[in-house]
Parts: C-alpha cells; sequence; structure tokens
C-alpha cells in the first residue's frame, strides 16, 4: 500500500504532464489541419529557430564527427582496421549522435527562448490580451513555433550529420592518413537511405518534443520573472531528458523496420 | 422592459480558499454606461475578467445576448469576445511589437490587410487618446498613463458593442483624464456602445455614469444613479464617496 503510495505520487503528476502535452499537440495539429495558419510568424520563427540555430549545431556535429574519428581510428588501428572508421562515424553519427545532439542543442538554445517568451507574456497578462480579442493563443503562439520546429529540425540534424562527416573525413585521412578512397568506398557501402531515414525521423519527433514541452511550460507560468525562470529551466530539463529517453525507444522500434548491419 | 445585454446572477468565485465574489448580481443594459465601484482588492477586476471568460466562477450564470457563456469552451467564445473589448487594469500591450503594430494588432486579425485603411484607422484611433507621435515607441519605453492610452486605442479600433474599461483614468492627469470621459461618453452616444467601467476616480464616475454600481465583500451592495449615490446615507457608501478610511468616528 505505502510502495504504492509513493509510486502514484510519482508518477501520477508525469502521467498529468503527458496528458496535457498530449492535449496540446492535439490542438496544434486539429488547428494545422484546419488551415489556422498564420505564415508571416511561421516564416519568422523558422529564421529564428532554424537559421539561427546552425551555427551550433554545425559545430557540434563537425567535433563530435572529428573526436570520435579520432578514437575510433586509435582503436582500430591496433587492429589494422583503419578503414573502417569511415562507416562507423557515418552510421553513429546519422542513426544517433546526429539528432540526439541536434535535439539537446535545439533544447538549449531554442526551447528555453520559447518557453521564456511565452512565460513572460502568460505572467505579464498578454496571454489573456489575446483571448480578450478572441484570438486563441494556441493558434498564435504555438501554431507558428511548431510548424518552423518540425521543419526546421530534420534539415538541422543533416547539417549537424553532414557536417560531422565531412569533418570525419577530413581528421580520418588528413590528419591520421587513411587513404582517402577506402574511407569514401566503405561509407557509401555501409551507409543506406534508411540511416538517412532514421536520423529525419528523429529530428522530427525530437523537434515535436522540444516546441510542445517548452509552450506548455510558458503557457502554465506564473508568478512572475521567479516562474519565467522556472520555466525555462523545466524546459531545457524536461525536454533534453525526454529526448534522451525517446532515443532509445525509437533506436529500438525503428530498427524493427530499418533493420541496421543486414546487407 | 428591455433585456439586459449581460445578466449576471450568483456569481461565485474563489481563489485559494479566499472569497473574492460571493454571490453578485448585475444588468448590463444595451446602450448604457455602467460605472462599478469598489475598494482595492475588491474583485473588481477579477469580475471583469469573467464577463470574457477569461476566468471561469465557481458558481452562478452570465448571460449575454440570451445565451450563456460560463460553460462555453475557449474556441466557443471566440465570437463573443469579438463583441466585448476590454481594457486591461496595466494595459497588457504586446511588448515585442511597437505602439503602432499593438493598434493595429485587433484589425490585422479580423483580416484587415491594406495598409492605408490600417494606416488610417490607427492614427485616428491614437488620436482619441491623444497619442499621436508614439507609433514608432515599444511598449516598455512609455510611461504608465501612455500605455494604459495605448490599450484604449487597442480596445476601441474596431468598436465592439461592449466595452470593459479597468480603471480608464487611473494614473492619468486631469487633462488626459478629461478627454478619455469625454470619449467614453462619445462612443456611447455615436456608436451606441455599451460601457461598463470600473474606477476609482469620482469625477470620472459623475461625469461618465448611467448608474453606478458599488462592490462590497463580493456583492453588489449600491445600485443607482450618481444623483442616488451622492444623496445615499449608508456609512459604507459615505465613507467610499467621501473618501474616508472607515471605522471613522462621528
Ligand atoms: N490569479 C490570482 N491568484 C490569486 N489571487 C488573485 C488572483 N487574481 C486576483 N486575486 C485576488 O483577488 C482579489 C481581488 O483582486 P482584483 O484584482 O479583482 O481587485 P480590484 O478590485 O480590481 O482592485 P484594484 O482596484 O486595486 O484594481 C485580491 O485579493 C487578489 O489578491
Ligand atoms: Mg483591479
Amino acid at each position: 500500500m505505502r510502495v504504492f503510495s509513493i509510486f502514484s505520487g510519482l508518477f501520477s503528476p508525469i502521467l498529468a504532464s503527458l496528458g496535457e502535452l498530449a492535449m496540446l499537440a492535439g490542438d496544434t495539429f486539429g488547428s494545422i489541419a484546419r488551415g489556422r495558419i498564420r505564415m508571416g510568424l511561421t516564416i519568422r520563427q523558422i529564421a529564428e529557430i532554424g537559421f539561427g540555430s546552425q551555427l551550433v549545431v554545425v559545430v557540434t556535429g563537425a567535433f563530435t564527427g572529428a573526436v570520435f574519428t579520432a578514437q575510433a581510428y586509435f582503436q582500430f588501428a591496433s587492429l589494422n582496421m583503419e578503414t573502417a572508421v569511415g562507416p562507423v562515424v557515418t552510421l553513429a553519427m546519422f542513426r544517433e549522435l546526429g539528432p540526439a545532439l541536434t535535439g539537446l542543442m535545439v533544447a538549449g538554445r531554442v526551447g528555453a527562448a520559447m518557453s521564456a517568451e511565452i512565460g513572460t507574456m502568460k505572467v505579464t497578462q498578454q496571454i489573456d490580451a489575446l483571448r480578450a480579442l478572441a484570438v486563441n493563443p494556441v493558434d498564435y503562439l504555438v501554431v507558428p513555433r511548431a510548424l518552423a520546429m518540425l521543419i526546421s529540425m530534420p534539415i538541422l540534424v543533416v547539417e549537424c550529420v553532414g557536417l560531422g562527416v565531412l569533418a570525419s573525413y577530413y581528421v580520418g585521412v588528413h590528419v591520421l592518413g587513411i587513404t582517402g578512397v577506402y574511407f569514401v568506398a566503405n561509407v557509401q557501402k555501409f551507409t543506406e537511405g534508411s540511416d538517412i531515414m532514421m536520423s529525419l525521423i528523429k529530428g522530427f519527433v525530437f523537434g515535436g518534443l522540444i516546441v510542445f514541452i517548452s509552450c506548455r511550460e510558458g503557457l502554465r507560468a506564473k508568478d512572475g520573472a521567479v516562474g519565467v525562470g522556472r520555466a525555462t529551466t523545466a524546459t531545457v530539463v524536461t525536454s533534453s531528458l525526454a529526448i534522451l529517453i525517446t532515443n532509445f525507444f525509437l533506436t529500438m522500434a525503428l530498427n524493427i523496420l530499418f533493420p541496421a548491419g543486414q546487407r | 422592459m428591455i433585456e439586459p445585454l449581460i445578466h449576471v446572477q450568483n456569481l461565485v468565485q474563489r481563489i485559494g480558499g479566499q472569497e473574492i465574489l460571493r454571490g453578485l448580481n448585475l444588468d448590463l443594459f444595451p446602450g448604457e454606461t455602467l460605472v462599478l465601484l469598489g475598494k482595492s482588492g475588491g474583485g473588481k477586476s477579477v469580475f471583469l475578467r469573467h464577463l470574457i471568460g477569461l476566468m471561469r466562477p465557481v458558481s452562478g450564470s452570465i448571460v449575454f445576448e440570451g445565451s450563456e457563456i460560463t460553460t462555453l469552451k475557449e474556441r466557443e467564445l471566440e465570437p463573443i469576445r469579438r463583441k466585448i473589448g476590454m481594457l486591461f487594469q496595466d494595459g497588457a500591450l504586446f511588448d515585442s511589437m511597437n505602439v503602432f503594430d499593438n493598434v493595429a494588432f485587433p484589425l490585422r486579425e479580423r483580416g484587415e490587410h491594406d495598409p492605408a485603411v490600417v494606416r488610417e484607422k490607427v492614427a485616428r484611433s491614437l488620436a482619441m487618446v491623444n497619442m499621436t507621435g508614439h507609433e514608432h515607441k515599444m511598449p516598455v519605453n512609455l510611461s504608465g498613463g501612455m500605455r494604459k492610452r495605448v490599450a484604449l486605442a487597442r480596445a476601441i479600433i474596431s468598436p465592439p458593442d461592449v466595452i470593459l474599461y479597468d480603471e480608464p483614468t487611473a494614473g492619468l492627469d486631469p487633462i488626459v483624464s478629461d478627454s478619455i470621459n469625454r470619449l467614453i461618453r462619445r462612443l456611447q452616444s455615436q456608436l451606441r456602445v455599451t460601457s461598463l467601467v470600473v474606477t476609482h476616480d469620482m469625477v470620472s464616475c459623475n461625469r461618465v455614469a448611467d448608474r453606478v454600481a458599488l462592490l462590497h465583500e463580493g456583492r453588489i451592495h449600491f445600485l443607482g444613479t450618481t444623483q442616488q449615490l451622492r444623496d445615499a446615507q449608508d456609512p459604507i457608501i459615505r465613507d467610499f464617496v467621501d473618501g474616508r478610511s472607515g471605522e471613522t468616528v462621528y
């Protein structure tokens, strides 16, 4: 009985949040389906989210690719398997590192800003002003951000992976002396459309997690500046954890659709 | 007998164990200007928020144009909110937009995208509140009274049937206050706007009111004309009208 109450105490808030997130997502997709889309705001958000995040994402991808290549090389060289470095790094970037790292960086950069902005609007009654002017806050605030995020994230993931692979090639071939032709041939041999698909799907899902978590935290902010700070922290922590946890389950599920190493 | 435009019955609201509205009854008739008085923290702003569905009462009913609004869902309230304008107590301007875009917001949201028309209407609305020439300032760079006037310009730009004013003249100098009082009057006489004006300003009250209501302990304690208010003998009303801090030693 005691154990049960501890468990329910722990899980019922989580279930409630999941329920609210699902409702917000449902409301948002409902509005999108009914065409309640503000193009101008969406484009501005794409510029903010997609364009503005490129630098961090690209730098993250490049240096992860580079350092991973170096480590893989040090390990594989002792087994005379240097040419495996390219495909290993490329597959890992496409399937795991690219989407997860992009998600974490975007959660920190964009998610935090979104919940701070919406949270400030909430505590200064600007959301109420929207409602009083017969403008639905989900349509006005969440829909453009969700569209922008769902469009931008897959592209950002591809940029992250792309730069990671380029950095890997540069470090592998020009710094560590792997033969360039082998590197490219092996990467081509072992990378498939399904790997790219997987990273796009993950990017899309992570984008959804970030945008709905941050908008929900912003929309329920209360108690002034402290509350906005709390919402921002909660956004970064929750969306980062959600990305890491979802990533595991997505990998397991997607591996059934696109099995790895079956060639 | 005219049907009331807004009919409030037995409205009860509790927030965090504090009983703010305790069975409030009030009718607002088409075309009239009703002034709502009441002490600070008495629940006037909370009451106004109920009238456009920003808050849901614990119990009681609000009927607008014959239909109950307290049970409507967020999206179902939109047609009603298009007919009711609200001036928030602290303006609630959108701080990411300049004055012009704030005032133009309701127009654009209602599908008016012709820049010439928008510019013309915004200019007219800003002129009505003596704010011409401040179009490009951001809300954070305005004084409190200026912010309030921009919010008023936003509330009246496409004149709704009903306007709820939360302290329209608080923090304004007597001259601007007077022009706001005239504006409220003009909207009533020219456009037949129905108004509910929350205020502490007895001058403004006397200038604009057709009827006056006094909110006390979560109920309407007094309802009548400004003359009846001045003549009232009830100590609660007298303290309020004469500006005494209660517990008077006679
Ligand atoms: N969101 C809220 N959470 C908790 N308490 C609230 C909330 N909104 C209002 N209150 C409380 O309700 C009471 C009435 O507040 P309200 O703002 O309606 O007063 P008011 O009559 O408008 O006062 P004033 O004339 O000073 O504007 C206050 O005690 C206030 O603390
Ligand atoms: Mg108030």
